[in-house]
């Protein structure tokens, strides 16, 4: 098998927890780190940052919408806003978030001592606050951030200061950082699986992640083209994108959507497999239906490339293209609804109990389901045709990013922390954490779907008098929101510095290797040697 | 433990308060004006007993499992983990639910997108930021006007209160007859925008270099708002779709009264006019199609909008600043006014800046503007 040549690794026992990092100390042991356990840290810590960063933005357009009128950021500053914040959560907040758990996990789960390529993951990692740095230098640009919202159409993009520019250079080291990572996750878990470990005997966790690199690796590069054309057309003369030069600004919506629709199965499917850890470990019973998981994942990521332009049904596209999407997006919901099925299924008959990540989980599974049928209901032609660029489409894709990837973030967070640091975090503390996001999350987003079919489109610093109440109630529940974070962080340093000891094996039901072959917590090096699976 | 429970119980609470308010507060669509909106809104309506059907009956499986499949009730778990049965059930009734609304919808998509033999051809022109209107064929051919938001800075700064139709309110508004099909071409000066009448359910990006259409047909007379809903820009949220329907004797009063309003106002461009004059009609002119980017003050919001006080342009040569505000700046939201303002009126905004903020580099006529058009 191939093993990683870690130099240093002889002069570390097991279980020795300090010195690691090859000899360095202090800040060079996280810059030279090699490790996948450190680099997973590193991703989540940057994640949780990132989304502190957007969630401040989220709570500037918040302030702005909480009353009619212009009060705190003039249109420019507040369409920044909404661009910054869209493009931080997904690429800086949510995806390192979720590579963060693969770095952690994948090489746990598989029993494998490390990632395949690691120095490449070192790099992969430190891509990424080059890239946040020039995100957000790029407000303090003259002409500020790019005002064009996290989808970047032209033309509007051409018209943009130097901002524009540095937000291109950071999609590009974003994306390069994405693809080395696929890369990596990819030959770690076909390659370094431990013997006995057989495809169809992974945690599905690691499943989701063996598709989703693919999708990463496939649609990246596509992202990175349709933002190199926007560059081009800004500076070299280039008319991908002007009708005046024989292009089109359609053409930049079709690369974009091609990559975004896989996109929101790359923020997804890990989330779906964070929850199929969960809830079989807090059910006490085994995934229902493992194998139609692993189906109904590959065919929501095959479908997920052929469903693009239902992003695009109001910019004229022949019936024929209409109806197309609109029967290829509705397919999604079949392999999407066995998902849901198995989940509720795992849990029926279970011997359930409500620790804070089954909790999360469970909200997860609620709302989620809730944002995929109002992802049906969107589908359909005729009904996107009133919603579409209304509130109804913000409100489906944050019960689909929220409640879906994050509150799954926050399970995994809560059922794998005592695995990485050996402590408990506080319970009580958990569930507050839990109620509160639950509470408020719903306060911010459910309202918006009224103001969407009332006909509030999105992406405006100001409104129309009859949309007040329904912003009012949005803004408090966000600020409720933002505020409610702040205990997650309480919660983790509470439990790294002072929590109580972990046992071996803090909860009854999970099985994956990192719980049933390693101590709790986990050593530095682990499955040096390969575990044995019967 | 009392998590799920609590859970279940808000989460219903929650759900029947919101859509209860919803209805109280008539807070679905618009109400509908036309026969596409109104079958839209019945899809829409289906769709979602459908939903609610399916959400409920998913989840009351899985909130009794919570309930009663609990440890703390000393539940043991059973260790099934498959049943093809089953999951073939549950991936077939799907399928077949999806083909059944299929059907319905299919209908309407084909419907929606038949835009022929129209009673009357409008074409509507998005730029940054206020809508154009162009009557092409059809009872009304001839007849073309801006429509810019209407609603005073004053409101929208909060230093005046804020009036029944803020921010859908425009000084010229679209006027369709009752009962006649009327088809829509968008298309776009600068960026993308989207033309959209909730009541219709009729909406249409507007892309540059490019001509789409939609179609609808006005079922009752009134007034019916909306705004532009593809972000184009700094003042994307202030340029508002109005549209009135009106009876065909109306419609007709109406394309007269135009007719009779283009006559009049067709000036003579080589009438020479005094600089206050020109100064005068300057300003209500800046104040419609400037003042968001250059500011009242002048002052603009650097770097992007520059000022207007004190600039090289504006101080300088004529001729430099007539061809900059007929013909734009490339990849800037500076508009070519061009094809927007008269000559006059070209002449009286350039006169304006150019004698305001301490500005004193003298007037324009608008002769002087006509020869510098290609």
């Amino acid at each position: 098998m191939s093993a990683v040549v870690d130099s240093h690794g002889h002069d570390h026992s097991h279980g020795h927890d300090h010195g690691h990092g090859g000899g360095y100390g202090g800040i060079m042991r996280w810059i030279t780190t090699t490790n996948h356990k450190d680099i997973g840290t590193l991703y989540l810590w940057f994640s949780f940052i990132m989304f502190m960063t957007g969630g401040a933005m989220a709570m500037a357009i918040r302030l702005e919408l909480f009353s009619p009128g212009l009060q705190f950021f003039n249109p420019d500053l507040f369409n920044q806003f909404t661009t910054m914040h869209g493009l931080i959560m997904v690429f800086g907040a949510i995806m390192p978030a979720f590579v963060g758990f693969a770095n952690w996990q994948i090489p746990m789960m598989i029993g494998a001592p490390d990632m395949a390529f690691a120095r490449l993951n070192n790099w992969s990692f430190w891509l990424l606050p080059f890239a946040a740095a020039l995100l957000v230098l790029s407000f303090f640009t003259p002409g500020g951030a790019p005002g064009v919202g996290w989808t970047l159409y032209a033309p509007l993009t051409v018209q943009m200061g130097v901002g524009m520019d540095l937000t291109i250079f950071a999609v590009h080291i974003l994306g390069m950082s994405s693809i080395l990572g696929s890369i990596n996750i990819i030959t770690t878990i076909l390659n370094m699986r431990a013997p006995g470990m057989t495809l169809m005997r992974m945690p599905l966790f690691v499943w989701t992640w063996l598709i989703t690199a693919y999708l990463l690796v496939a649609a990246m590069p596509v992202l990175a083209g349709a933002v190199t054309m926007t560059l081009t057309d800004r500076h070299f003369g280039t008319t991908f994108f002007n009708a005046a030069g024989g292009g089109d600004p359609v053409l930049y919506q079709h690369i974009f959507w091609f990559f975004g629709h896989p996109e929101v199965y790359i923020i997804a499917l890990p989330a779906f497999g964070v929850v199929s850890q969960v809830i079989p470990a807090f059910s006490r019973k085994p995934l229902f239906g493992y194998a139609s998981m692993v189906y109904a994942t590959s065919a929501i990521a095959i479908l997920s490339f052929i469903v693009w332009a239902h992003h695009m049904y109001t910019v004229g596209m022949p019936v024929t293209g209409q109806l197309f999407f609109m029967y290829a997006t509705t397919l999604i919901a079949v392999p999407t609804g066995v998902k849901v099925f198995n989940w509720v299924a795992t849990m029926w008959k279970g011997s359930l109990t409500f620790e804070t990540p089954m909790l999360f989980a469970i909200g997860f599974l609620f709302l989620f389901t809730l944002g995929g049928l109002t992802g049906l209901v969107l589908s359909l032609v005729p009904i996107d045709i009133q919603l579409h660029d209304t509130y109804y489409v913000v409100a489906h894709f944050h019960y689909v990013m929220v409640a879906g990837a994050l509150f799954a973030a926050f399970a995994g967070i809560y059922f794998w922390l005592p695995k990485w640091t050996g402590k408990m975090y506080d319970e009580t503390l958990g569930k507050w954490h839990f109620w509160l996001t639950m509470i408020f999350f719903n306060m911010i987003f459910f309202v918006q779907h009224f103001l969407g079919l009332a006909g509030m489109p999105r992406r405006i610093p100001d409104y129309p008098l009859q949309f007040e109440t329904w912003n009012k109630i949005s803004s408090i529940g966000a600020f409720g929101f933002g505020l409610s974070q702040l205990l997650l962080l309480y919660i983790v340093l509470k439990c790294i510095r002072s929590g109580e000891t972990a046992p071996q094996l803090p909860w009854e039901g999970a099985d994956s290797l990192e719980w049933t072959h390693l101590p709790t917590p986990a050593p530095y090096h682990t499955f040096e040697t390969p575990p044995v699976l019967k | 433990m009392r998590g799920p429970r609590l859970f279940s119980a808000l989460a219903g609470l929650a759900m029947l308060a919101a859509t209860g308010l919803a209805y109280a507060l008539e807070w679905n669509f618009q109400p509908a004006a036309s026969k596409m909106a109104a079958d839209i809104h019945w899809l829409h309506e289906a769709v979602m007993v459908l939903v609610t059907v399916i959400f409920v009956g998913v989840f009351a499986f899985m909130f009794y499992a919570c309930y009663a499949h609990r440890k703390s009730k000393g539940h043991q778990a059973a260790q099934f983990h498959e049943n093809t049965t089953v999951e073939i059930i549950w991936t077939i009734v799907p399928a077949i639910i999806l083909v059944v609304i299929a059907w319905p919808v299919t209908k309407v998509v084909i419907s929606q997108k038949d835009t022929s033999s129209p009673e009357l051809t409008v074409k509507v022109t998005g730029y940054q930021w206020k809508w154009g209107y162009e009557y092409l064929k059809g009872e009304g051919e001839g007849i073309s006007f801006i429509s810019t938001l209407s609603t005073p800075r004053d409101q929208i700064e909060g230093k005046a209160p804020k009036g029944e139709h803020y921010l859908l309110e425009v000084d010229n508004e679209m006027v369709v007859p009752v009962g006649k099909k009327v088809r829509v071409l968008t298309t776009a000066a600068d960026v993308v925008h989207s033309w959209w009448v909730p009541a219709f359910g009729a909406k249409q990006d507007a892309v540059p270099g490019f001509i789409r259409d939609l179609w609808f047909r006005a079922d009752k007379t009134g007034t019916f708002r909306s705004q532009c809903v593809e972000l184009c820009g700094k003042e994307h949220g202030f340029m508002p779709i109005v549209v009135r329907v009106v009876s065909a004797e109306d419609y007709s009063k109406w394309v007269g009264e135009q007719h009779k309003l283009a006559a009049a106002s067709a000036e003579d461009v080589n009438k020479t006019w005094t600089a206050p004059e020109l100064v005068a009609r300057g300003e209500k002119l800046y104040a419609a199609n400037c003042v968001a980017c250059h500011q009242p003050t002048g002052k603009g919001l650097p770097p992007a909008f520059p000022p207007l006080a004190g600039s090289k342009v504006v101080n300088g040569p004529k001729n430099a600043q007539v061809d900059l505000v007929l013909n734009g700046k490339p990849n800037t939201a500076m508009a070519a006014f061009g094809k927007q303002l008269t000559d006059t009126e070209l002449a009286a905004v350039i006169s304006f800046t150019r004698a305001s903020w301490g500005n004193k580099s003298g007037a324009v006529q608008p002769a002087e503007v006509k020869a510098r058009r290609k």
